[in-house]
């Protein structure tokens, strides 16, 4: 059954009926109503996991890779400033394979001061070993949180849902939340690996030095544990479409992946290609064009193609290329930038792209700081993205 | 790599290379008070009890040549020197 919920609210739902044993949180700005109501699950006594309330976002962070150690399932929240004073945590959490889920609501980064939407948060530990989801909207968010947890727990590898601040966290969408049994058959009661867990009756020393000689070893084979998850994603993606018919997502998409999703004919002119709920005001915008107000029938009239990337890391380089090589222009809409550099997302495809494919690929910066994204804009980059010259472009009015 | 390990099993990482300096005891002036195990932050220093007058020493695979031990041994029994290695 569909309910009209609040994002955060859907999410907290669904941590909910996956039931963490752990749950821990700082309870300040940056901060959602996913903890706030799962604070209350817990004081209303509707739900069992110990909630520690932490006295900051470093300790947030630092409980549950304490609790995800001792072997059992854990969640956190965070955004922004938060997710920076975690980082030293988040990349532990990685480098341990502690198989934790983290939701990020991406918010732009201080100074100025600003709580509104973007993603620069989130783009700032990108390299820090972490799988990286991107929802569009409050059913997908849902559907990442039930796939992060079975993947992170197989793989042993953390996760971060990733969810646009405000546009997402904080608006009202038709949604449908798995009960507790129908996640359960899915994502079965997580058992840790014996031997490798803090067990006072078997004791064992996580996250020890490792001198030189061994380091870069156990760095690669992050790497390369990274690179080959793609094929367990991809596989739990399908088994979790069979489980839960209720996704919304991908249906009216051209080539659906657990990756990316493109919808947009096979000989497109121009490729849009962005991360998050700026896929839906891109959608709506080419809806509109030409009176008809049908997105299926405008993308071809108008030859373009719309590609979401829903994992960002691993960084599903080669689903790329195979989609945007067919278009002359690409233009990567980025909510967050490597400041003297380009668009982050931009410069991952720039770089996978060289030498492949002939297309011109040119960034542009949207929506930092919680700008609204117009269709104005989506338009204007349309007809940016054909004109001379690939430099970075800030798409503000 | 196994990266979950057992305890005491970092002991294979000799870190004694980062020393500059190493603490070099003078056995006949040692009074096996003991300060000087206690005060190490490596947990190196053990009482050599097959030497003709038991002293206590570093076990120099894992010194890192701070000189607490120097500094705290009540009879100055304990002298740092440049580690030449
Ligand atoms: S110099 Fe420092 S590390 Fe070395 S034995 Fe003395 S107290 Fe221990
Ligand atoms: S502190 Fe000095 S006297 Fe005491 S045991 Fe150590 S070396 Fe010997």
């Amino acid at each position: 059954m569909k309910n009209i919920l609040e994002g955060s609210r859907a999410i907290a739902l669904t941590i909910k009926n996956i039931n963490p044993a752990v749950v821990s949180a700082y309870p300040i700005t940056p901060q959602t109503h996913i903890v706030e109501d799962l604070a209350k699950f817990k004081a209303d006594g509707e739900a069992d996991y110990e909630y520690a309330r932490a006295e900051s976002e470093f300790a947030a962070a630092s409980i549950v890779l304490g609790a995800s150690a001792t072997g059992v399932r854990t969640y956190t929240a965070t955004c922004s400033q938060g997710l920076l004073l975690m980082a030293e945590v988040v990349y532990n959490i990685a480098g341990m394979r502690l198989p934790i889920v983290m939701t990020c609501a991406n918010r732009a980064v201080s100074a100025p001061i600003n709580i509104w939407n973007d993603q620069q948060d989130v783009m700032s530990v990108r390299d820090a070993g972490w799988i990286m989801f991107f929802a569009e909207n409050h059913q997908e968010t849902v559907d990442q949180h039930i796939m992060a947890y079975k993947i992170a727990e197989k793989l042993k590898l953390p996760v971060m849902v990733n969810v646009d601040g405000f546009v997402l966290t904080h608006t009202y969408e038709p949604v449908e939340i798995p009960t507790r049994e129908q996640i359960k058959k899915y994502l079965p009661d997580y058992k840790s690996t014996k031997g490798e867990f803090l067990d006072p009756n078997n004791p064992v020393t996580m996250g020890a030095f490792a001198t030189p000689a061994d380091y870069m070893e156990i760095r690669e084979e992050l790497h390369n544990d990274l690179i080959a998850s793609k094929k367990i994603i991809d596989e739990e993606y399908k088994k979790f479409n069979k489980f839960f018919k209720q996704t919304v997502n991908g249906q009216q998409s051209t080539v659906n992946s657990p990756f990316l999703e493109y919808t947009g004919p096979s000989n497109p002119k121009v490729i849009l290609v962005a991360m998050g709920s700026v896929i839906g005001t891109i959608k709506e915008t080419v809806s509109e064009m030409n009176n008809i107000k049908s997105l299926a029938a405008n993308l071809m009239r108008e030859k373009i193609g719309i590609l979401k990337i829903k994992i960002y890391r691993p960084f599903p380089a080669e689903e790329i290329l195979k989609i945007i090589g067919k278009a002359k222009y690409v233009a990567v809409i980025d909510k967050s930038i490597s400041l003297g550099q380009i668009g982050i997302l931009a410069s991952d495809i720039k770089a996978a792209a060289q030498g492949k494919i002939n297309s011109k690929i040119q960034s542009f910066i949207v929506g930092l700081g919680g700008r609204d994204v117009t269709k104005e804009m989506v338009k204007k980059i349309i007809r940016e993205v054909k004109t001379n010259g690939d430099e970075v472009k800030f798409i503000g009015k | 790599m196994k990266i979950v390990v057992k305890p005491n099993t970092s002991i294979k990482n000799k870190t004694g290379g980062w020393r500059t300096f190493y603490p070099e005891v003078s056995p006949q002036k040692c009074i096996n008070c003991g300060l000087c195990a206690k005060v190490c932050p490596e947990g190196i220093i053990y009482k050599d009890e097959k030497a003709p007058k038991p002293y206590f020493h570093a076990d120099l695979d894992y010194c890192k040549g701070c000189g607490l031990c120097a500094a705290e041994c009540p009879v100055k029994a304990i002298t740092m020197m440049l580690d030449n290695k």
